[in-house]
């Protein structure tokens, strides 16, 4: 995965590894201070030639493009800027020049009205309002965007999980079902500690699998990043973001998202983000559990899944819409119950802070529920995989309930 | 002796009787309760199973005599599955117990037991050493200890050298010897055989019944079910036949062949004129044409004698009018048993 990255971001510094020649011909004579040589970008600024004669030397002598800016009056001049290029040219590249060539037109123009540059630039304000809790906490509305955040991947990653890991599940029970295994091992241990010895080894091997990820991704990262970080930090892309930091205005911006991650409740979200965690990943999977069983193979699962999928997704999608609307709104708090969405709806609430009464309650309702559902898995379980042949109905799932 | 003294010397004696013969009460108890299970390693007791309305099982009752060979007996669909399911204590009885070697069933018994389903097979995937201390460890071996012992089988069935092999190499065959491996390795007590033989040529099916019959002398008692009645008639002592969910006959497979025997004799005769010697015989026994391979052109007939009469009068009888080159008693084999029973309840 990190050697991919790094195969992509390789890819693409190679790509803007080129240095592009652009020539400027400004028949006005505006911006020609505005556009200045960088490693990556040549402008080789024509003067006392007409645009034909521009146009052939561009392509002459293999240029990745020609600027033109016609003689006009400054309150005109800016719908007639023309590029001539052999491709069409990159995006980002052509919002670049123009962004250049509007700042420096404004400055023109407001000089042209006789103002005084300087007094602009010490009289621009910025507003930030703080905020503050009556108890006396402060938040910022980058702390709400960070919370978000925060919950955001937390629920995402619950989500993620089930759907990856549920999937295995379902699979290696369909596996053993199909290899005809399952009936020498269910001699020698009971069915219902199969299944759970299937999903808690499933989970722990996915556990260390993200671990695996996560350490060798942030090692490897280091290392390529020690390794050719120099060379990386040079792209244009990496300057124009580099232009972007030295702005003042971000580096408060920086310190102050650094202030709200302390202000987090850390310890509250690590604790939830375990039991819910938990609590809904063996929820799920013991669903996932019982499909496999109940079916053969695995095109039949599609009529069993999305009863499993569509609370999942909801979830989600209310995590990702109400929760941000509003996170302690009525149907973020009612969704934040129901336990096939409130380990993920919950997650999403909690860097906002929500009642510990409400986070105890929503996570016995889904204990309860998961015993339940560990309960009923096992049931169809049970009697599921030692069934062949034609694919169960649900009126007879809930016979086999009884068996 | 002062009498007070006797009194007690009186009642001393009293009390040792008293618990002399609780003792032996007691022994005569216990050993009366255990020679009666002991005879028995498996009983199951009117063990009934619903499917939902279907009844699969309908209050079965059978002992499986230690050390015997036991075949379990039943058309497609008898329930024959479901009952060797619940000894292995996959599914559980609605009605009914389980004894093993006089307990109740319980869930350690599962070490006590080697189960080779019907429905078999080993993941796919996995090498076959792995896969083998993988089942093995499942039935309670240490780890050492199923290596050693998978070593001795392996090279026993000269299969060593596909420890490292994938299961999904191997043929069909090649990896039902290693489910019976398997199955046998923790040296159980009872070993349960669903259709041992599907899938085996003849070579390998010889030697697995020859390991088998090797294993039940060394003290093992074995449950075989099958419909493959030859292998009845070779390796099974004692029978039961389930039909429609329920036994309709069960015991040592001798005495139900004398049961099921008819008096009836098959002989070869030889004579100038056949006709006349069949009509002569027509007219004092019961007479069926008979099939038998002979190096003759002789009469051959199935002779029935019915309750009365005995093989000497018929021998008497059939000497005085020709030449007697075939005699032979008609035992019923499984096979005919078998048949005749389950014909017997449907009509």
């Amino acid at each position: 995965m990190v050697a991919l990255m790094f195969f992509v971001g390789y890819l693409s510094s190679v790509n803007n590894d080129t240095v592009r020649s652009i020539y400027v011909l400004d028949d006005t004579g505006f911006v020609s201070e505005t556009f200045k040589t960088t490693d990556y970008t040549i402008y080789n600024h024509l003067s006392e030639v007409d645009l034909e004669t521009a146009k052939i030397l561009a392509n002459q002598e293999n240029a990745y493009g020609l600027l033109h800016i016609p003689k006009m009056p400054i309150e005109t001049v800016s719908n007639f800027i023309k590029f001539y290029s052999e491709e069409s040219p990159s995006l980002s590249f052509i919002s670049s020049l123009e962004s250049k060539i509007e700042n420096k037109l404004s400055e023109l123009k407001l000089q042209n009205e006789g103002v005084d540059l300087a007094l602009i630039e010490a009289s621009k304000m910025y507003v930030d309002i703080n905020q503050e809790s009556f108890e006396g906490v402060k938040t910022s509305k980058v702390g709400s965007l960070m919370k978000l955040g925060f919950g955001g991947a937390a629920g995402y990653l619950l989500f993620m999980f089930i759907i990856i890991y549920g999937n295995m599940i379902m699979r290696s029970v369909i596996e053993e079902k199909t290899s005809r295994i399952i009936e020498v091992i269910i001699s020698s241990v009971k069915p219902i500690q199969l299944m759970l010895g299937k999903i808690i080894g499933t989970s722990l091997a996915g556990i260390t699998q993200f671990a695996i990820w996560i350490v060798l991704g942030a090692v490897i990262m280091f290392a390529a990043s020690s390794i050719f970080g120099i060379e990386m930090s040079q792209t244009p892309q990496q300057e124009m973001v580099n232009e972007a930091l030295s702005n003042p205005e971000s580096t408060d911006k920086i310190q102050m998202i650094i202030n709200e991650f302390h202000s987090l409740p850390i310890a509250n979200l690590v604790i939830a983000f375990v039991l819910f965690f938990i609590g809904g990943y063996l929820l799920y999977s013991s669903l996932y559990a019982a499909i496999g069983a109940a079916v053969d193979n695995e095109t039949d699962t599609q009529q069993f899944m999305l009863p499993v999928l569509v609370p999942l997704i909801l979830a989600v999608y209310v995590g990702a819409f109400t929760v941000i609307e509003d996170p302690h709104g009525t149907i973020s708090t009612v969704f934040s119950f129901i336990p096939f969405t409130s380990p993920v709806v919950m997650l999403m609430r909690i860097p906002f802070g929500v009642p510990l009464w409400q986070q105890i309650a929503s996570l016995l309702i889904l204990i309860a529920t998961f015993i339940f559902t560990v309960w009923f898995a096992a049931k169809i379980y049970r009697v599921g995989i030692l069934m062949y042949g034609k694919k169960p109905t649900y009126k007879e799932l809930f016979k086999w309930l009884k068996y | 002796m002062q009498p007070k003294k006797l009194v007690i010397l009186t009642f001393q004696n009293l009390l040792r009787l008293v618990l002399l013969f609780q003792c032996n009460f007691s022994y005569i108890v216990t050993s009366y309760t255990k020679t009666y299970y002991m005879s028995n390693l498996l009983e199951t007791k009117e063990v009934s199973k619903y499917f939902g309305e279907f009844q699969a099982l309908d209050a079965v009752s059978i002992q499986v005599p230690k050390h015997s060979i036991f075949g379990l007996l039943g058309p497609n669909g008898a329930g024959k599955t479901t009952l060797i399911r619940i000894i292995n204590q996959i599914t559980m009885p609605d009605t009914g117990s389980v004894f093993l070697d006089g307990e109740p069933l319980q869930r350690h018994h599962v070490q006590y037991i080697g189960y080779l389903p019907e429905e078999r097979g080993l993941y796919k995937s996995m090498k076959v050493g792995e896969q083998a201390l993988y089942l093995a460890q499942l039935k309670g071996l240490s780890y050492s200890e199923a290596k050693k012992r998978l070593k001795y089988w392996f090279d026993k069935l000269e299969i060593g050298h596909w420890w490292d092999k994938k299961v999904e190499e191997l043929s069909k065959g090649m990896a039902q010897k290693i489910q019976f491996v398997v199955t046998v390795l923790h040296q159980p007590k009872l070993l349960i055989f669903d259709e041992p033989f599907s899938g085996f040529d003849p070579i390998n099916a010889n030697l697995i019944k020859d390991e088998i019959l090797q294993l039940r002398d060394e003290g093992a008692t074995v449950i075989f079910s099958t419909h493959r009645m030859e292998s009845v008639e070779e390796l099974c002592d004692h029978i039961a036949l389930i039909h429609e969910s329920k036994k309709i006959l069960d015991g040592k497979l001798n005495d139900i062949k004398r049961d099921y025997k008819t008096n009836s004799f098959e002989v070869g005769l030889l004579s100038d004129n056949k006709r006349a010697l069949k009509q002569t015989i027509e007219a004092k026994f019961k007479v069926a044409p008979a099939d038998f391979k002979s190096l003759h052109d002789d009469l051959k007939l199935n002779i029935s004698l019915g309750s009365d009469g005995t093989s000497n009068d018929l021998l008497g009888f059939l000497t005085s009018q020709a030449q007697v080159l075939h005699f032979k008693e008609l035992i019923p084999n499984a096979s005919d048993i078998f048949i005749e029973t389950i014909q017997n309840i449907k009509s």
